[in-house]
């Protein structure tokens, strides 16, 4: 059933710098909401006609079907990389790399550490569940210590396979970056918060200040065998206290 | 007369639930009916509760929820 709605004022719709392809996220997924909060930053900047988007391998992997903006589909872990070249061979484009934990954290840990450290002007969103999404839930750099994953059944073991990389912390030790944030979109509250650093994120490129990193601490119901809503729990519980929420450096 | 509603697209929801528990003023629930994906989706359980604050909408992972206010009639 639908209500009438002709003597009513829309308030929230679809950004009109995403596609009306619809997601292939698991319900519940974070990722879904990224999207919307980076196509509604693209409209609230007006950069959709100069914005290309670096799509990492994963679940998101199909990121350059959501968004009405060119883009490139990366080797596994170079989105860094590729962005680094869009943004040199033309520095008037908007890059942004989306890419998650496996993707940035692990495959590829060295690009993701040198475009940090050349503080190249681009947009970084990494999306990080601790846990390799698309291939099955195997255990990521950032799975927290005894996480059950289909690669740890036993849940993770330090003296085995080490601890949670904190990737946020470990790029602020660099004298190059901009900005570097860790959010999460467990409630609105976060979504909130989220969407002003992404506005952030993008505004320092526009305005040629340099490298800017938006973690966003995310959900895997499927992979977590977790509800939805047991997710975003678990979330601000457990995983906010390996991986604290704030801004990490600021140097605009 | 409700000072919000909300326009769920069925066939972009995937039944997730957390709209449901965004929402404060306890509006939206699960239909029971199906789309052609296979999931129980959202519908407006209590319709005249709708503040229209969007929580829902920000929270849909599917971007699947729209939401409308009722105009404020002008100050005289």
């Amino acid at each position: 059933m639908q209500v009438e709605t002709a003597d009513m004022v829309k308030v929230f719709s679809r950004p009109q710098s995403l596609t009306a392809a619809k997601s292939t996220y698991c319900p519940g997924c974070h990722h879904g909401i990224l999207t919307r909060i980076i196509g509604k930053t693209i409209d609230e900047l007006g950069i959709a006609e100069r914005t290309v988007c670096i799509a990492p391998v994963g679940c998101s992997v199909f990121a350059y079907n959501w968004y009405r903006c060119d883009a490139i589909q990366a080797a596994h872990g170079r989105a860094s990389a590729v962005a680094t070249g869009v943004k040199r061979a033309d520095p008037n484009l908007i890059v942004f790399a989306y890419q998650g934990d496996g993707d940035f954290a692990s495959i590829g840990t060295a690009e993701s550490i040198h475009a940090a450290n050349r503080g190249e002007n681009i947009t970084v969103i990494f999306v990080n569940n601790q846990v390799y999404g698309m291939t099955g839930g195997e255990m990521a750099p950032t799975s927290l210590v005894h996480q059950k994953t289909t690669t740890t059944p036993a849940g993770r073991d330090p003296a085995q396979v080490g601890y949670p990389i904190r990737f946020s912390e470990m790029i602020a030790q660099l004298d190059a970056p901009t900005y570097i944030t860790r959010q999460a979109l467990f409630d609105t509250r976060r979504i909130l918060d989220t969407e002003e650093a992404i506005k952030k994120a993008f505004e320092n490129q526009v305005n040629e200040k340099g490298y800017s990193l938006v973690e966003v601490l995310s959900t895997c119901p499927t992979n977590w065998r977790m509800s939805p809503i047991a997710s975003n729990k678990h979330v601000a519980d457990v995983v906010t206290e390996v991986f604290p929420l704030g801004d990490l450096v600021d140097r605009r | 007369m409700p000072r919000g509603t909300v326009r769920i697209d069925e066939e972009r929801c995937k039944g997730c639930g957390l709209c449901i528990a965004a929402c404060p003023q306890q509006v939206l629930g699960f239909s029971g009916e199906l789309n052609h994906s296979g999931y129980n989706v959202v519908h407006m359980e209590r319709p005249s509760a709708c503040v229209g604050c969007a929580f829902c909408a920000m929270t849909c992972p599917d971007i699947a929820i729209e939401v409308y206010r009722q105009k404020v009639p002008a100050q005289s």
